[in-house]
């Protein structure tokens, strides 16, 4: 496993009285999953379920308050010096919103140069050589390097965005959104471009979106999150084939779908996502959900395997077990 | 006029606005040219006038500006209650004047900025202490301030300084940690930490560039006000004393002639005016021709 994540927990305090906090707010609370080298790992679920702010944790930007984050087997927590310049050489990102991820004081080349300049010392032959290298794989031509970000429009600074993280040859990138802020019509580009770079430089990605139909196509494996935790996860076919929990299903059953004569079932899921300040008891989806029944709000369901590489947790799933064993 | 009559109204409101915008684009020339013929008088002072700025000459006692009746090309803008050429003095004032600015916007600038980054940056106790601080020097009347200074140190040119970077630090410190509050929630400064650069390299190259526009605009606004700020301290006594010269202290002498020689009490307030209202109008022009998304504009 490339990288791995285990009972990864982040707790933002909220309110500050004299008595200290008021509360917590539990973005993310105890999610584990893991990247193969090469492979491609989704991160669905609605807003305001955590997906970001794991992908924060796993680049270092935030601290997490339980849990680890492991690179190559290493716990990339107390990383300094080398070690840490080896996983920041290694693990890219790539964020939603690409008028606010380049700064727009900088040339093109000056923002993809930053990261090796920031990590490697190589001459000016060789890093320009590196950053034409970088623009023509993203498929812009070498002229923009002298550019301003401003100066492009939002799908070509994507490209330029991606530039950048590959400019560092990485093993991993992180891809928060990489296309929800891009017009319908650029996405399938960027998300081709990122596919063929995939295929050719084995890259891994974990990527975090809430469009369903982008991870159909893209990930090897799926992790859907409700309210700071995994509610299912394993291969992507598996998952969106043969859905086991019913927050899976109904986020399947309300992506829209090309089909004119598709009628999406009306209010499968109930009401707003639960406060992340006060989650609900038990299953974090039972106020909302469809069949929800006796200990739905007494207790939090256990992982059930649900295929190879894939679980689920639901009390449905956990009573079939028991019935199946008896 | 019976041109103009005949063309469409249309084409004369045009016309009107191609008029306006040449107006508008001679505005960091005229403002421009105005702050250089400052620094060059500041520069070369004495030796552009033909007159000692310290001369006394009480033949020439409250002579009046050249195009007035009683005038003469020998004192252009007149002489004041001892004789001295009003000319001669106002130029010889506006080193002064740059001076104290130059030194009150760096310094005051400086260690705004640099304090305000370290409050805005790293937050928690740094940013509750430096603010508090703030927030003690803004509730403090500046001239009440400059009084105690005053009193305490000798009047002074420096303690006209110290007293203006002691007053003003705080706005800057204020200004610039609330921008680099906004600015650290970038995600260009989220991918510059991923990338694996330091905060300093953060500081330098996505902060501080980011920042310079409104320091440059809250500069120039400052000129002014530190000009009038230093006039004002001559003028209670507390500043440049006699026989140097500055602009305030022109004020304060001729305030008792204000009403048989205008001209003595005037020039100066207008040399000050001006000087403020350029360096406000070249501040404007400088924070866009310094952004990169309006050059093309």
């Amino acid at each position: 496993m490339l990288l791995e994540v285990r009972g990864l927990k982040k707790h933002f305090p909220v309110g500050s009285g004299l008595l200290g906090p008021s509360g917590l707010v539990k973005a993310v609370d105890g999610v584990s999953f893991g990247v193969e080298e090469g492979k491609t790992y989704a991160l669905v679920g609605e807003s305001g379920c955590g997906k970001t702010t794991v992908a924060k944790l796993i680049l270092l930007l935030e601290r997490p308050t339980a849990g680890e984050v492991l690179y190559r087997g290493t716990s990339v927590a107390g990383l300094s010096g080398s070690a840490l310049g080896f996983f920041r050489r290694e693990v890219q990102a790539v964020f939603q919103d690409p008028f606010s991820s380049l700064n727009p004081r900088l040339r093109v080349r000056s923002i993809i140069a930053e990261p090796i300049r920031a990590n490697e010392n190589i001459g000016r032959a060789e890093l320009d050589r590196r950053i034409e290298e970088a623009l023509d794989i993203v498929g812009l031509p070498k002229g923009a390097g002298a550019l301003f970000p401003h100066e492009f429009s939002g799908g070509q600074r994507q490209r330029i965005a991606i530039a950048r993280a590959l400019a560092m040859r990485p093993k991993a990138m992180v891809l928060d959104e990489p296309t929800s802020a891009l017009d319908v019509s650029i996405r399938a580009q960027i998300l081709n471009l990122l596919s063929d770079i995939q295929d050719e430089f084995g890259v891994a990605y974990l990527i975090i979106a809430h469009d369903l139909a982008l991870v159909e196509h893209f990930s090897h494996d799926t992790g859907v999150m409700y309210l700071g935790a995994m509610v299912e996860q394993g291969p992507t076919e598996t998952v969106f084939g043969n859905p086991q929990h019913p927050y899976t299903e109904a986020l399947l059953a309300s992506a829209p779908r090309p089909d004119p004569d598709h009628r999406p079932t009306p209010d499968v899921i109930l009401g707003e996502i639960g406060s992340a300040l006060n989650p609900p008891s038990g299953c974090r989806f039972h106020p909302r959900c469809p069949h929800a029944f006796g200990p739905c709000a007494g207790t939090d369901p256990a992982p059930v395997d649900t295929g190879p590489g894939a679980w689920a947790r639901c009390h449905l799933l956990t009573e079939n077990a028991m019935e199946k064993a008896e | 006029m019976a041109v103009e009559a005949d063309v469409p109204a249309a084409t004369a409101v045009r016309a009107g606005g191609r008029r306006f915008r040449v107006l508008a684009a001679g505005i960091p020339y005229l403002s421009g040219g105005l702050l250089l013929l400052l620094i060059v008088a500041a520069v070369f002072g004495d030796a552009l006038t033909p007159h000692d700025p310290t001369l006394l000459n009480l033949r020439a006692a409250f002579m009046p500006p050249a195009w007035v009746e009683g005038g003469s090309w020998a004192h252009p803008l007149g002489a004041d209650n001892l004789g001295r050429d009003i000319l001669a003095r106002i130029i010889s004032g506006a080193r002064v004047s740059l001076v104290v600015a130059l030194w009150a916007i760096v310094l005051s600038g400086g260690i705004g900025a640099l304090v305000g980054m370290i409050a805005g940056y790293f937050g928690g106790w740094a940013d509750v202490i430096i603010m508090r601080l703030v927030d003690i020097q803004m509730s403090i009347p500046s001239l009440a301030l400059a009084l105690i200074l005053a009193a305490v140190l000798d009047p002074g040119l420096d303690t006209v300084i110290i007293v203006i970077v002691v007053s003003y630090w705080a706005w800057y410190a204020r200004l610039v940690r609330s921008e680099v509050l906004s600015l650290k929630e970038r995600d260009y400064v989220a991918l510059a930490k991923v990338a694996g650069c330091g905060p300093f390299t953060i500081f330098h190259r996505h902060l501080a560039p980011n920042i310079v526009n409104t320091m440059l605009v809250l500069a120039t606004l400052q000129i002014g006000q530190v000009i009038i700020f230093e006039a004002s301290l001559s003028f209670l006594g507390l500043g440049v004393q006699s026989p140097d010269i500055s602009w305030g202290l022109m004020l304060a002498d001729a305030r008792g002639y204000i009403t048989n020689a205008w001209w003595a009490i005037t020039m100066p307030g207008v040399a000050i005016m001006l000087t403020c209202l350029s360096s406000n109008l070249f501040g404007d022009w400088l924070r866009d021709a310094l952004d990169p998304r309006r050059r093309q504009l």
